[in-house]
């Protein structure tokens, strides 16, 4: 019963890091560019949150949409500021201004809001569902961000098969010059996907701190990383290899605390995916490209 | 139709293209031929926008091409079928031809146009379920003619069709653009094959690193001595 609950731990952590992990996928599939700010929109996600429940008295529903929008814009404007003006960089050159935006990110937020932690609402709710007699007590957080890690999967997989943008976005992922032949305007598509990503990066924030309460200016950073780090483990550039990295990167660091180290635990996922990277380098659902002549 | 003068790309400190002037009239059909690396497929893609040049001028219709952002220029009715066919190999056949279409807002245009791909390219139709990349490269040849197809322009530039081809599926390729052309398409054509390009072209113009060296009617150009010699194999 006590592996259950773990599993059903890890596979709620592996959700939140499967929601994030999407858009880093999705800005690496469109821009070929990995936005380390990413993790930190998270943060600023959850601080909007946080500012409009407990200052504002906002319902929680309103909170999170607010944040949606405001991470909606921060993604555009940050695309537009700092990467847009390198689209011809090198690739250093980018990878350089994303990890300087993070913690330009950080830094914001610690003169704003300084560093003292905040104690973030439940915005779900304390309660849990308890299964076998009360054995098995199932946090109402814990099922909230399982079903919106699947909702929020099945609705982007949907966009990105069946809608003309959705496709559109798949063909600039492929290959830009031949969809700006086609009449694709890149560079919006491009702000798009950083909207996407961002919004999603906003639900990822309140659902993170109402399972982990603590909230600083320093929050979004770790699980940014592992959340890259499941990108990559699960294919970079593939929607349902975020969700499959996402929730065994969960699972293992989950397992990894209960039963080997809690101390551990972060050098163990690393670990497994330099094992993955080993076995496999494009991760466990990254398509090779091969190409005719 | 399509009117470029005086044209000069650079890649870097090499001059790639030197003062190009050309012309394309309505309905017909002009080749570009020369040498591996004279500069044919990089004065495409100076049409097209796919590179900036330094200089010069690009007329089509009324519009400046140079000033147009790049993904309008489908928009004005002028497609581009690039050199190596970029099809995108992830998505199926029926996706690539929708992509074509993406500037469309006319469902029963794009309707009439994919019925009109599907009869250029019967075999299209058998593979629209499979992902592009697993075609020959005869058919991801259709494929990029018939994508191009797709927007319903006026004007196509055609970049290396024959490229990796077998003699016969160039044969049915260079039929296809006759038949493109008999229907009012209007093509600049861009070939290393020149004698099959001449052969079914109105004029022709002849690049030699960088610059036009000859130009003139087509027919004309294939009984030039200096072409022949060239690059019609004596």
């Amino acid at each position: 019963m006590i592996f259950l609950s773990h599993l059903i731990s890890g596979i709620s952590l592996g959700s939140i890091y499967a929601i994030i992990a999407l858009g880093y996928t999705m800005v690496y599939g469109i821009a070929k560019m990995l936005n380390f700010a990413h993790g930190d929109v998270i943060m600023v996600g959850a601080y909007i949150c946080f500012f409009a429940t407990m200052s504002y008295g906002w319902h929680p529903i309103m909170g999170v949409l607010l944040s949606m929008v405001v991470c909606t814009l921060l993604g555009i404007v940050i695309d537009r500021l700092a990467y847009k003006p390198l689209r011809q960089a090198p690739a250093l050159a980018v990878l350089i201004t994303a990890i300087g935006m993070s913690y330009f990110l950080q830094n914001s937020a610690q003169l704003l809001w300084t560093s003292s932690p905040k104690v973030f609402p439940s915005v779900i709710g304390n309660g849990s569902v308890k299964l076998f007699d009360g054995a098995l007590a199932i946090p109402h957080v814990t099922i909230v961000t399982i079903v919106v890690c699947l909702v929020i999967m099945s609705g982007l997989v949907f966009f990105v098969n069946k809608t003309r943008v959705g496709k559109s976005m798949r063909a600039v992922s492929e290959d830009k010059s031949a969809a700006q032949l086609m009449g694709i305007n890149v560079n919006s598509t491009i702000s798009m996907t950083f909207a996407i990503g961002s919004a999603l990066a906003a639900i990822a924030g309140v659902l993170l701190c109402s399972a982990y309460p603590t909230l600083t200016p320093t929050t979004g950073a770790m699980p940014g990383i592992k959340a890259f780090t499941a990108a990559v483990f699960g294919g970079i550039g593939s929607i349902p290899g975020a969700l499959v990295g996402g929730i065994l990167l969960g699972i293992v660091e989950i397992f990894a605390k209960a039963y080997i180290s809690t101390q551990l635990s972060d050098a163990i996922v690393f670990a497994v995916l330099i094992v993955v990277l080993i076995v496999k380098p494009t991760g466990l659902l990254g398509k090779k490209i091969s190409e005719k002549v | 139709m399509l009117r470029v003068e005086n044209l000069n790309v650079y890649y870097g400190m090499i001059h790639a293209i030197k003062d190009i002037s050309l012309e394309v009239k309505k309905g017909e059909i002009v080749s570009l031929v020369g040498a591996n690396g004279a500069g044919k497929t990089t004065t495409l893609q100076a049409i097209s926008g796919m590179l900036k040049p330094r200089s010069g001028s690009v007329q089509y219709l009324e519009h400046n091409l140079l000033t147009t952002p790049p993904h309008q220029i489908v928009k004005h009715g002028l497609a581009h079928v690039p050199e190596g066919r970029r099809v995108f190999a992830q998505m199926t056949v029926l996706e690539n031809l929708e992509m074509g279409a993406y500037i469309s807002k006319d469902k029963e245009r794009d309707k009439k146009n994919l019925d009109r791909v599907f009869a250029h390219f019967p075999r299209l139709e058998e593979r629209k379920k499979q992902l592009s990349g697993t075609l020959s490269g005869g058919e991801q040849q259709m494929l990029a003619i018939g994508r191009a197809m797709m927007a319903s322009p006026d004007m196509l530039l055609l970049d290396e069709p024959s490229m990796g081809l077998s003699p016969l599926l160039v044969k049915e390729i260079f039929k296809i653009i006759q038949e493109l052309n008999q229907d009012g398409m209007t093509i600049l054509l861009v070939e290393q094959n020149a004698k099959k390009a001449l052969s079914i072209s109105d004029r022709g113009y002849v690049l030699e690193t960088g610059k036009i060296v000859l130009s003139g009617n087509a027919a004309e150009l294939l009984e030039n001595d200096a072409v022949k010699k060239a690059y019609l194999g004596g």
